[in-house]
């Protein structure tokens, strides 16, 4: 099939690439863009794993095509991170041990980190509720809040 | 020293990141191809004929593999060369895999894949427990049985007899990554496979077994895998077998992946057991004799099932000392999906079985259920750690239970090491059980849509393989001339944290940061001939096996540095990154170097053979396991009359990892085990239909734990114990017990419909919210 001319924001850099339209975004990311980061858990949008934000929206890159992408800013685990910095959330996933196989992981920080965008100060309630699209099969997700949690007070306390 | 220190994962900075690589992550080089599976699409019947031409025709198809093309093999199966790659005349379950598609795309060979026409001369499927035994489709001749005194005597002469049956779901693993594998062909023929494998040995040789070539051809490969659970037990033989075959006919570098679907149609699940008890007791409640019959659906092909359901049987009695005890176990072969092993191992079906028949006892004779169990535990062992007793010869064990003496399991293993009875009571002072259960009552006597259930509910879990060959581990240690580490041995990461617990072990061992010790991933060409990582043995066998190794090396440079510098090498002494000798210090890299100039081998293998096994598995006798893991748990839950719907309000577990070499990690895996444990007896339903077809086959249709779904309170906390035992730094197994610990949550549902009427609820596991609804129903009419 014709393949079709796609330019984007990724983490911030333009990125053009060209892709098969049947092709969805986390494909791209992964099989073109070398941006393996956002996984593949079930490709129908109900686990998470492949979790990016798309203009500052929380998307499942698995359930978007990539030629969507065009002219939108995407956000991919790889860019959470300033260059060796890591976000206050990386480190304290780390510090908590909020992780285990960690393969859930990535989705889940996309995911965290456009909650605490939109809601410095969440109850627990709703980090439990905003993270629900994410599956974790390793942790029982006790340490996930927590680090969640404990992120957004430090976050707070620094701004 | 860094062992017992809660340090981070190993690779907790790449995971963050999203740089840690998993099997489909691995950059491939050009011209890699992708596999798909074409599946079957009925349960049981012959293969006429098939018309594969549309597949072939498809776009970026290069290949089209069935039976008869394979060149060796066509075996995936880990025990009795009855499971084809590929089917070959028959099909025996919905999803079997009939031919395979190779392609220029993953796309590409699912889409193909769709497109084959295969006849079939369909025969009516084996679905069922009824249906199996009617047309006595089964592994093995007969049941298996074992038993300890002669429980229907006991039974007879009791005074109350109470019986039921209870039904037991499987469960879907859903590791987030799904199977995969990738194949790099090398030169003269031999192969490279990554594999997202719990067992690189067994992949190894099942690669080989496929393309005719010993197994030093093959070498194979794992860093990580994305969860496991036992799902990747012996479930990824058949991706990578498919994809070395397909690199050998292609000479091309061949990947292949289970799409979500494909995965939870085709392979192997937690085997679901039908268990009928009656147990006679007297009335405090002691039980005199109780009789089990296992009824586990193994599905098509043997695979693991046999020890699956010996491990059932042997935690048939879970933390009871039964004086008479008889299980039946039926292995039933239906045309289902080949269930296979999952944590626990059949130890949580067996588990079930005995926890229902003490919350029927305890419902029927009006008492607390905790001090039922109580009055039925185990003796506890003796204070302060004495040194076991040596393991007393099998028939020495049958011969003292069988006079009705002694503190000994159905299977005659002496229990030297019990101490639920200190933990339970620990527990409940800490979770507040006594006043919260009258809370609960209290509330329930109000009436109302909204009730609360609360239970207890222990784990007594055997460690080892029972298989006991499988008890042996290997490691492979190098020190560099410049003081770094490099780490392997044979057990595999999935998640679990083991790569890290091992890497204290080294780290400790040496007197050194865990920053000097690399490591690496699980390697066929390091460490051959390993054991699957499972039965919770990773660290026990693989720490042991990472000692070994560093005290050879250890003691190498002790030697040569105290004739260097005069001294006793006992005395040499390697602590804070510095190696002591008399009154002289260096730096550990120092006297790396210093050996290697003294011309001082820094390199090892390790090796570790768990001590003290002796087990008769036909007699069901002995000591299969080196010792026991223990936790206990209570939950409590709010469960809504009108839709069945309900929460986990709160958890309080207390869990033994004895010395713990990682509390965080430990603790992960406590939380996760429970958590895990519960979707299993309450949302993770299976549905097959009359067809055999799964049709819950994805997460929008087959529910695990989500983060809502975590307890509102869940307090967890390691027991402050040491393993009686010599295990690596006296720590315990930990990766599957805690997930036992969830059965706290179905009896909690179970007490909460209870509050409904009077009759016992009998609540059938997976109690979803449809189920929760009917007990309740049930208990209101009185039936």
């Amino acid at each position: 099939m014709k393949k079709i001319h796609v330019t984007t924001k990724i983490n911030g850099d333009t990125v053009e690439f060209l892709c098969d339209p049947r092709e969805t975004l986390l494909d791209v990311l992964r099989d073109r863009l070398g941006l393996t980061g956002a996984k593949e858990g079930c490709g129908t949008g109900d686990c998470g794993a492949c979790s990016v934000t798309v203009d500052g929206r929380l998307t499942c890159s698995c359930l978007m095509l990539g030629v969507e992408a065009e002219g939108h800013e995407i956000g991919t685990v790889e860019g959470i991170a300033d260059g060796e910095e890591l976000h206050p959330l990386q480190k304290k996933f780390i510090e908590y041990a909020a992780l285990q196989c960690g393969i859930c992981t990535p989705g889940i920080l996309v995911a965290a980190k456009n909650l605490l965008e939109r809601n410095p100060d969440p109850t627990e309630e709703e980090v439990r509720y905003w993270l629900a699209g994410n599956l974790c099969r390793c942790t029982g997700y006790d340490k996930i809040i927590r680090a969640v949690l404990d992120t957004a007070a430090e976050m707070r306390e620094a701004s | 020293m860094t062992v017992s220190r809660s340090l981070p994962h190993d690779a907790a900075p790449l995971h963050v990141t999203g740089q840690a690589r998993y099997v489909d992550d691995i950059p491939v080089p050009a011209g890699c191809l992708h596999l798909a599976f074409g599946l079957s699409t009925i349960a049981r019947g012959r293969i006429l004929s098939m018309d594969l031409d549309p597949v072939r025709a498809a776009p970026g198809v290069v290949a089209v593999l069935t039976a008869g093309d394979l060149p060796f093999a066509n075996d995936v199966s880990p025990s009795v060369h009855d499971e084809p790659l590929l089917a070959d005349g028959r099909v025996n379950y919905v999803g079997q895999p009939v031919f395979l598609v190779v392609a220029e795309s993953h796309l590409a060979a699912r889409r193909a894949a769709r497109l084959g026409r295969i006849d079939y001369d369909e025969e009516e499927p084996i679905l069922t427990v009824e249906q199996a035994l009617a047309a006595n489709s089964r592994f093995e001749d007969g049941p298996v049985v074992w038993e300890k005194g002669d429980a229907e005597a006991a039974i007879a002469a009791a005074l109350r007899v109470i019986e039921g049956r209870v039904e037991i779901g499987g469960q879907e693993h859903f590791y987030l990554e799904g199977q995969a594998a990738l194949a790099l062909p090398q030169e003269g023929g031999d192969m490279m496979i990554h594999s997202s494998t719990q067992h690189p040995t067994e992949v190894q040789h099942k690669v080989a077994e496929a393309l005719g070539v010993p197994m030093n051809a093959v070498r194979v490969e794992t860093r990580r895998m994305g969860g496991g659970f036992g799902g990747k037990e012996s479930q990824g033989n058949a991706l990578a077998v498919a994809c070395a075959v397909a690199a050998c006919v292609t000479g091309q570098p061949c990947k292949m992946r289970y799409d979500r679907d494909d995965d939870m149609i085709i392979t192997g699940k937690r085997h679901d057991f039908r268990i009928d008890y009656r147990a006679g007791v007297d009335a405090e409640g002691r039980i005199l004799g109780v009789a089990f019959t296992h009824y586990a659906r193994c599905g098509w092909a043997q695979d693991l099932s046999l020890p699956v359901a010996d491990r059932a049987m042997l935690h048939a009695d879970n933390a009871y000392c039964l004086p008479a005890v008889r299980i039946e176990s039926h292995r039933l072969r239906t045309n289902t999906q080949s269930a296979t092993a999952f944590r626990g191992f059949g130890g949580p079906q067996g588990m079930v079985g005995i926890e229902r028949v003490m919350d029927h006892v305890a419902h029927e004779l009006g008492m607390d259920p905790v001090e039922l169990r109580r009055r039925n535990y185990y003796a506890e062992a003796a204070k302060g750690g004495a040194a076991p007793r040596p393991a007393a010869s099998p028939r020495g064990i049958s011969d003292q239970k069988e006079a009705g003496g002694g503190n000994t399991t159905p299977y005659g293993m002496e229990v030297e090491d019990f101490e639920l009875g200190a933990m339970t009571e620990a527990l409940l002072e800490r979770c507040d059980y006594v006043a919260r259960r009258a809370a609960v009552r209290a509330w329930n006597a109000r009436g109302g849509a909204i009730r609360k259930g609360i239970a207890f509910s222990p784990v007594k879990f055997g460690i080892s393989f029972t298989l006991t060959h499988l008890n042996q581990a290997g490691a492979l240690v190098h020190v560099y001339q410049d003081g770094s580490v490099h780490l392997n041995h044979g057990g595999t990461e999935m998640g679990q944290g083991l790569f890290q617990k091992v890497a204290q072990v080294a780290a400790s061992r040496f007197g050194i940061g865990l920053e000097a010790v690399k490591i690496t991933a699980t390697d066929t060409g390091k460490v051959p001939n390993t054991s699957a990582t499972a039965a919770s043995s990773g660290s026990d066998l693989n720490g042991m096996a990472v000692k070994a190794a560093c005290d050879t090396i250890r003691d190498r440079i002790a030697a040569h540095l105290a004739q260097r510098f005069q001294a006793d090498a006992a005395e040499v002494r390697f602590e804070g990154g510095r190696v002591h000798v008399g009154a002289e210090s260096v730096s550990f890299a120092e006297a790396a170097r210093m050996a290697y100039e003294g011309r001082v081998s820094l390199s090892a293998t390790g090796f570790y053979r768990t001590p003290k096994l002796a087990w008769d598995r036909l007699r069901g006798r002995g000591r299969p396991f080196y010792y026991f893991a223990y936790g206990c748990a209570v939950t409590e839950v709010a469960v809504d009359a009108r839709s069945g719907e309900y929460r986990i309000l709160r958890a309080d577990i207390l869990h033994d990892a004895g010395a713990s070499l990682n509390p965080a990690i430990d603790i992960g895996q406590v939380e996760g085990g429970y958590v895990q444990g519960a979707g299993w007896l309450t949302t993770e339903e299976l549905v097959w239909d009359n067809r055999g077809r799964l049709m819950t086959h994805a997460p929008s249709t087959y529910k695990i734990p989500a983060c809502s779904d975590r307890p509102d309170v869940f307090n967890v906390a390691l027991w402050d114990g040491r393993n009686r035992e010599e295990t690596i730094y006296r720590s315990k197994a930990v990766g599957e017990p805690p997930f036992m610990l969830g059965i706290s949550a179905w009896l909690a549902l179970s007490d909460a419909v209870a509050s409904f009427g009077d009759v016992y609820p009998a609540l059938d596991a997976p109690a979803t919210p449809e189920r929760v609804w009917a007990a309740i129903r049930r208990v209101r009419n009185g039936v």
